[in-house]
């Protein structure tokens, strides 16, 4: 805080906190509760913001079941699950960040923050080849979508069990890859802004930061990780899982 | 004309250490933490923009003096009323009693010394100032011809403007309010003083409160709809193109998930102003305390269950009206509860009629009408001939301006003493309060009836037996732009030419009250231990008995 508060803090005087006790809370119990309890706050807000895209999501997939399925079947679902492992990892490396912050291990914090923004880059690595393989297939909505393959599929895709869907049907695949990039766009937004933060909070780790006891970034960015980390749980099973042979 | 004021005379000072003269120059002002000072900036700024939003109602009441469309083209009154709606609604009146007066009081009332995050709140200040920013340009740069509804296809496929702009400004705009929701709750919950007890909080704090529940879980929806907007415009996704299978019905219902529940955003706060302005005018605490405390958070549990009531006529099923008609008579519960708990505060209280209890007077009245006739688009029956006429823009003027900018303009009269250390002065910011409520009965009473006889709005022109009726609302318009023209001048001449307000002008209650006008940068010199009960006017009438008889 700047000298805008030099005042506020001359009559604080009795307050015998640690250095990084702001100025306007009574005792660190009451700032560390107050700060955590924003950040819960503010995943509630998040919940919301993708929970119209879950609520949309829903709608479609209960009227338009069949191009659902069938638009589903094209994702890689080797990719999904290994990125959902890359992700799984990536939130238990953050949490061993918090841990090692907690018990001061500045070596083991830098060590698990690389291997959360590793694990992280890895993720976002993986979507994007997928999604050049959308683009590849003309699958990304827009005037470039092409049906043809869920109105003519392969003869291997109908080996598979595939059917062939009606051309009005098939149309509907549109909605499921809009939803589909909304959702997993969205996701990889929150994944962008997460690893910025992560690299901030290696930089100043790497400078003997977190090493005081005031870890409440570190904690509360770990809460962020396990957040997006949970929206993907959601998303691999609506978009990649349900309704396989 | 009996009044409460209690001045420290011709000698009196504004005290030198306050919040104001603790340090000077811009960069003080643009780099502050002091909830205090954000809450001016955040005054003027929606000042400023109230005065553009209010300037676009001149223009679209003067365009609708006569039945042609001869002021402007049509698509620029397209553009106009749709500026309008967007600037008063998203840039003056969701954040208008939060983030000024919430701002500046809400740690005060409950003892603390800031808000729980003071950058954030910064933050939301300069969101903000971007998202209003953009939506000027977008004005500038050739306008929005959407409706502030924003709705689909008409966002998405037919219209040439600048939608993009506006709904990313109103993403940007939504997080300030997010961001001011949140600040307000974890500040309520976390940061009160001893003995500040969840029932010793005063009804404005409790207002606010609930409106920031709608803030935090509404506006998110509002962000995603909107960036499904966009994307839908810029790379053509189909999530609300019935094209591709998509539905703008779907559209209709997240927009309206927060657009509904942003009307109490509006109106709690304002709420929440008159119960300390009704409770303080006629020196007696809320008649049923607890009853109006919860009635808050009713109205916004409630709020959230009512938005299909925008839609009867869209193509939802019946059985969806039927329930959702139900559940909008519900919420008129609570407003009722609110309404007579404040009729029997006066009754039997020593009433005065200071410019802030007049304002409230204002805001009782206007409210109970702008409420009930919400009764009667909230019945599907009588909603499907009066909908998309006047008689809604008559309905939410009645609430939005007759309810929430009287109880804000109260509000901004009843603290000004506090936030400026000076007096507004009475007798013209009387006439003010009067001049406001007759212009604004001339300006919307008459769209009821234009309404009922079948005047469909969002139209730059009308037949021939409409202008009587429009001639009235365009006068009265006149008349409360005057009305809010004289506030603006007296209360800037006051900053200067003000009587010295002292601590406690209104002898009222409350903390704030308590601390000297204007507050120090800290608010307290020593963290206050609460023991009194909230709104305890007899206790404050027997104090003084007390200290006459020992003077006498």
């Amino acid at each position: 805080m700047s000298d805008s508060h030099a005042v506020a803090e001359a009559g604080h005087a009795e307050h015998h906190g640690p250095e990084y006790l702001r100025h306007h809370f009574v005792s660190m119990d009451q700032q560390t509760e107050t700060v955590s309890f924003g950040m819960w706050l503010f995943l509630l807000t998040e919940i919301m913001f993708f929970g119209g895209l879950f609520t949309a999501y829903l709608i479609y997939r209960n009227w338009y079941y069949p191009a659902f399925v069938a638009a589903s079947h094209t994702l890689d679902i080797k990719l999904g699950a290994f990125n959902t492992l890359l992700l799984i990892t990536s939130s238990f490396t953050m949490a061993m960040g918090v841990w090692c912050s907690e018990t001061k291990k500045k070596t083991g914090l830098i060590l698990s923050l690389v291997a959360t923004l590793i694990l992280g880059l890895g993720f976002l690595g993986i979507k994007t080849i997928e999604y050049s393989e959308k683009f590849e297939k003309h699958h990304v909505p827009g005037t470039t979508f092409d049906i043809k393959g869920f109105v003519h599929p392969s003869a291997e895709a109908l080996a598979g069990g595939e059917k062939a869907l009606a051309p009005d049907m098939a149309a509907k695949t549109e909605v499921y890859f809009s939803l589909y990039f909304a959702m997993t766009g969205m996701h990889a937004v929150h994944m962008i802004i997460g690893i910025a933060l992560l690299c901030g909070m290696l930089w100043k780790a790497t400078r003997g930061g977190y090493m005081n006891g005031h870890i409440a970034f570190v904690e509360n960015f770990g809460l962020y990780w396990h957040f997006v980390d949970i929206v993907w749980i959601f998303l691999f099973p609506l978009l990649y899982l349900i309704s396989r042979h | 004309m009996s009044t409460i004021l209690s001045l420290p005379g011709p000698d009196g000072r504004v005290p030198k250490r306050n919040y104001i003269t603790n340090e000077n120059g811009l960069l003080s002002w643009l780099l502050t933490a002091d909830h205090k000072r954000i809450a001016i900036l955040y005054l003027i700024s929606i000042t400023f923009f109230f005065f553009i939003g209010g300037a676009l109602a001149g223009l679209i009441r003067l365009e609708l003096l006569t039945p042609q469309s001869d002021l402007m083209a049509a698509d620029t009154y397209n553009k106009i009323f749709t500026m309008h709606g967007v600037v008063m609604i998203f840039l003056f009146l969701v954040p208008s009693v939060p983030a000024t007066l919430g701002n500046f009081l809400i740690p005060i009332m409950i003892g603390a010394k800031d808000l729980a995050f003071p950058k954030i709140n910064l933050l939301s200040w300069y969101l903000y100032l971007a998202g209003g920013a953009m939506t000027l340009g977008a004005m500038i740069t050739g306008g929005v011809d959407t409706g502030w509804t924003f709705t689909t296809p008409m966002s998405t496929h037919f219209s040439n403007t600048n939608v993009i702009t506006t709904g990313l400004a109103i993403f940007i705009a939504g997080f300030s309010s997010i961001f001011t929701g949140l600040n307000f709750i974890v500040t309520i919950h976390r940061m009160r003083a001893p003995g500040m007890t969840w029932f010793k909080l005063p009804l404005f704090v409790w207002a606010n409160y609930a409106a920031s529940i709608l803030m935090v879980l509404g506006t998110p929806v509002l962000a995603i709809t909107l960036v499904l907007v966009v994307l839908e415009r810029t790379i053509g996704i189909g999530v609300f193109d019935p094209l591709k299978g998509g539905d703008p019905i779907l559209f209709q219902h997240l927009f309206w998930f927060y657009s509904h529940p942003a009307v109490y955003i509006m109106i709690l706060p304002g709420m929440g102003v008159i119960s300390e302005v009704i409770s303080t005018f006629s020196r007696k605490r809320v008649f049923g305390y607890t009853a109006v405390a919860f009635s808050s958070v009713a109205i916004a549990v409630f709020g959230f269950f009512v938005w299909a009531h925008h839609m009867f006529i869209m193509g939802v099923s019946n059985y969806a009206v039927l329930v959702f008609s139900l559940l909008t008579m519900l919420v008129a519960v609570p407003s009722a509860i609110k309404i007579f708990n404040w009729a029997f505060t006066l009754y039997k209280g020593s009433i005065t009629f200071e410019t802030p209890m007049l304002y409230a007077f204002g805001f009782m009245g206007l409210f109970t009408i702008g409420g009930l006739t919400g009764v009667f688009l909230g019945s599907s029956g009588t909603d499907i001939h009066l909908t998309e006429t006047y008689f809604i823009v008559a309905h939410f003027h009645f609430v939005m301006v007759g309810g929430m900018l009287m109880a804000f303009l109260s509000g901004v009269h009843f603290w000004w003493p506090k936030m400026t250390g000076r007096m507004y002065p009475e007798k013209i910011s009387q006439l003010a309060a009067v001049v406001t409520f007759i212009g604004f009965n001339f300006t919307f009473f008459p769209q009821f009836l234009v309404g009922m006889l079948g005047m469909p709005r969002r139209y730059a022109a009308y037949p021939q037996e409409y202008q009587v009726l429009n001639v009235f609302s365009t006068a009265g318009a006149t008349i409360l732009g005057v009305g809010y023209l004289l506030p603006m001048i007296y209360l800037v001449w006051s900053l200067k030419y003000g009587q010295v307000a002292g601590a406690n002008p209104w002898q009222a209650t409350g903390l704030e009250w308590q601390i000297q006008s204007p507050p120090l940068t800290e608010n307290f010199t020593v963290t206050p231990i609460v023991t009194q009960d909230v709104y305890d006017y007899e206790w404050l009438e027997r104090q003084k008995e007390h200290e006459v008889t020992h003077v006498g």
